[in-house]
């Protein structure tokens, strides 16, 4: 049962991550993930101080303030001073993750935190964090639940705004030259991916969904030409990371978070070097 | 009737005035040129026209309206390098955004979208490539695919920008052929253009710019040595084919 549900957390957030990754590749914004998963640390750091708990409520809201931040930043810098997107991204999340590491050390004294217990969560201790009713009924793992939740609701945004996010990310000028509101598109997004990002390390931790959002979505892109084949390709390779993470995991007694990732890595060299292969063919013939 | 009105147009970039006191009126069904050298503001023009670019002073009246409220009258058709091409996507997704609107962008693609764009890409000669993804495209297709998707916005005035660059002969006779063709019914066109050679066979209208207007008007007018010399300045063998041009006084205009 144990492996059940980790499989199936990691297989949640890891199409979570799949779908958003795949439009964050395509608008070149692959690192945004990583970008808000560093920068959140002040936001959580200053929600402690603030509630004086370890709660898990105070602390996400805090991480999600900062990340909403963090794009808003970042859009702030390229739209405003022409700063090329990679900088801004760059120069946004370092200086933000420096304020947090700062005052985790001024307040060392007084704060039981550190950068693991906030920035790791741990994919492993899912099954533990049972869902227990007033009546003492066990709905099984509470991340199960949030996952759920939160990839039914990337579900009805991409399925809604399918059109809106697809003309604004093959096209900004032509969307806003047809009067289509692209600020709200791409704050939509920015939203959604904060959202994933925070939701997600609190339940797997950060370095797993950073490669969540860019490996799979990678993947996918190596070998389709349709944004929905994309979109359930890179689905698809997020599952097999998970599933195959755990199994590795367990072979060789490792992270499974680590493990994940590493075969989503590993799934997109196979795909690579197909490709290259199969390119190699086709020219040959 | 008046397409499109500048007023004491001025854009700037990080406060440098790249487009200054623009004041023009253009008629509408004819082809109009925007002619001027590289970074002479052409593209800068456009986006200002459409509402691109935030302007520092001076207004833009299309059909003797604002912008916002002449919209669906209105496509433009950026320039081709402006988009990823190895985007996911195929010739039919990209003509089927020129059905995109504000007040249906949460509604699904309707038969009737798709049947348009098909009306559209069978215009331009793609119709057999609907189903090709775009990156495998040359780029005198991918051309007519961004025609092919102002085309099915259905509107009277289309603002192009570059549509002859890179384009292979075929193509470029194709899209001057289609040019005539929405001339015909009434439509007006906008092209900007950076080659002095062809902008005389190509329009009826030109509208000389070097980030100020030099010049706006039929191209009779227009093609004089002085104004040619003073929108294309020093750049000597710009000017040679200024020489060429003139001694070929007689502008083969194209008669339909
Ligand atoms: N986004 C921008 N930021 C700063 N300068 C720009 C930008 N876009 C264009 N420019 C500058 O404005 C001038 C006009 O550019 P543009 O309108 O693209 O000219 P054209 O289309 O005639 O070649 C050029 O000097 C160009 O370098
Ligand atoms: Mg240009």
């Amino acid at each position: 049962m144990e492996a059940f549900w980790i499989i199936l957390v990691g297989s949640l957030i890891a199409v979570s991550c799949a779908l958003l990754g795949s439009y964050l590749i395509l608008r070149k914004m692959a690192m945004v993930g990583d970008a808000i998963s560093h920068a959140v640390l002040p936001g959580i750091v200053i929600a402690y101080l603030l509630s004086g708990s370890r709660e898990t409520l105070p602390m996400l809201v805090g991480a999600a303030a900062l990340g909403v931040l963090t794009t808003v930043l970042i859009e702030l810098f390229h739209k405003k001073s022409n700063l090329q997107m990679d900088a801004s991204i760059g120069i946004t999340f370092t200086w933000l993750f420096a304020i947090g590491i700062i005052l985790i050390s001024l307040f060392a004294g007084q704060v039981d935190l550190d950068q693991d217990c906030v920035l790791y969560g741990e994919i492993a201790y899912v099954p533990l964090d049972l869902w227990i009713t007033e009546s003492g009924y066990n709905m099984g793992p509470r991340t199960v639940w949030i996952a759920s939740g939160l990839l039914l609701l990337l579900l009805l945004f991409i399925w809604r705004g399918y059109k809106g996010l697809f003309i604004t990310t093959f096209n900004e000028e032509f969307a806003k030259a047809l009067g289509i509101g692209v600020a709200f598109w791409h704050y939509a997004l920015m939203g959604a991916v904060s959202l994933t990002t925070v939701i997600s390390f609190e339940s797997v931790g950060a370095i797993l969904v950073v490669a969540l959002l860019i490996v799979p979505p990678a993947t996918a892109y190596l070998i389709t030409t349709d944004l929905k084949k994309m979109l359930l390709l890179s689905s698809i390779f997020g599952i097999l990371s998970a599933i195959g993470g755990y199994y590795l995991a367990s072979l060789i007694n490792g992270s499974i978070a680590g493990a994940i990732a590493s075969v989503a890595g590993f799934l997109f060299l196979c795909v690579w070097v197909l490709e290259l292969l199969r390119k190699k063919r086709v020219i040959s013939i | 009737m008046i397409s499109i009105e500048t007023h004491n147009l001025t854009v700037s970039y990080n406060r440098r005035p790249v487009l200054w006191n623009i004041d023009f009126e253009l008629p509408t069904g004819k082809i109009i040129g925007i002619i001027g050298p590289n970074g002479s503001g052409k593209t800068t023009l456009l986006k200002a026209i459409m509402g691109l670019v935030p302007t520092s002073s001076g207004y833009v009246k299309i059909f003797n309206q604002d912008l916002e409220d002449v919209r669906s009258r209105v496509s433009y058709v950026p320039q081709r390098e402006s988009v990823d091409w190895d985007f996911p996507a195929s010739v039919m997704d990209i003509v089927l955004m020129g059905r995109y609107k504000k007040n249906n962008l949460f509604k699904r693609i309707t038969k009737a979208d798709r049947d348009i764009a098909a009306e559209a890409l069978e215009k331009v000669n793609m119709l057999e490539f609907s189903n090709r993804q775009i990156s495998q495209l040359s780029g005198g297709q991918q051309q007519r695919v961004f025609i092919a998707r102002s085309l099915a916005q259905g509107a009277d005035l289309y603002i192009m920008d570059e549509p002859f660059v890179g384009v292979d002969a075929a193509t470029e006779e194709a899209i001057l052929n289609l040019l005539h063709d929405m001339k015909n019914q009434g439509k007006t066109v906008v092209v900007v253009h950076h080659d002095l050679q062809t902008a005389k066979d190509f329009f009826d209208w030109i509208v000389l710019l070097n980030t100020r207007m030099v010049a706006a008007g039929p191209k009779e007018e227009i093609f004089n040595k002085k104004l040619l010399q003073e929108a294309y300045g020093g750049k000597l063998n710009v000017l040679s084919q200024v020489g060429d041009l003139m001694k070929e006084k007689a502008f083969n205009v194209r008669e339909k």
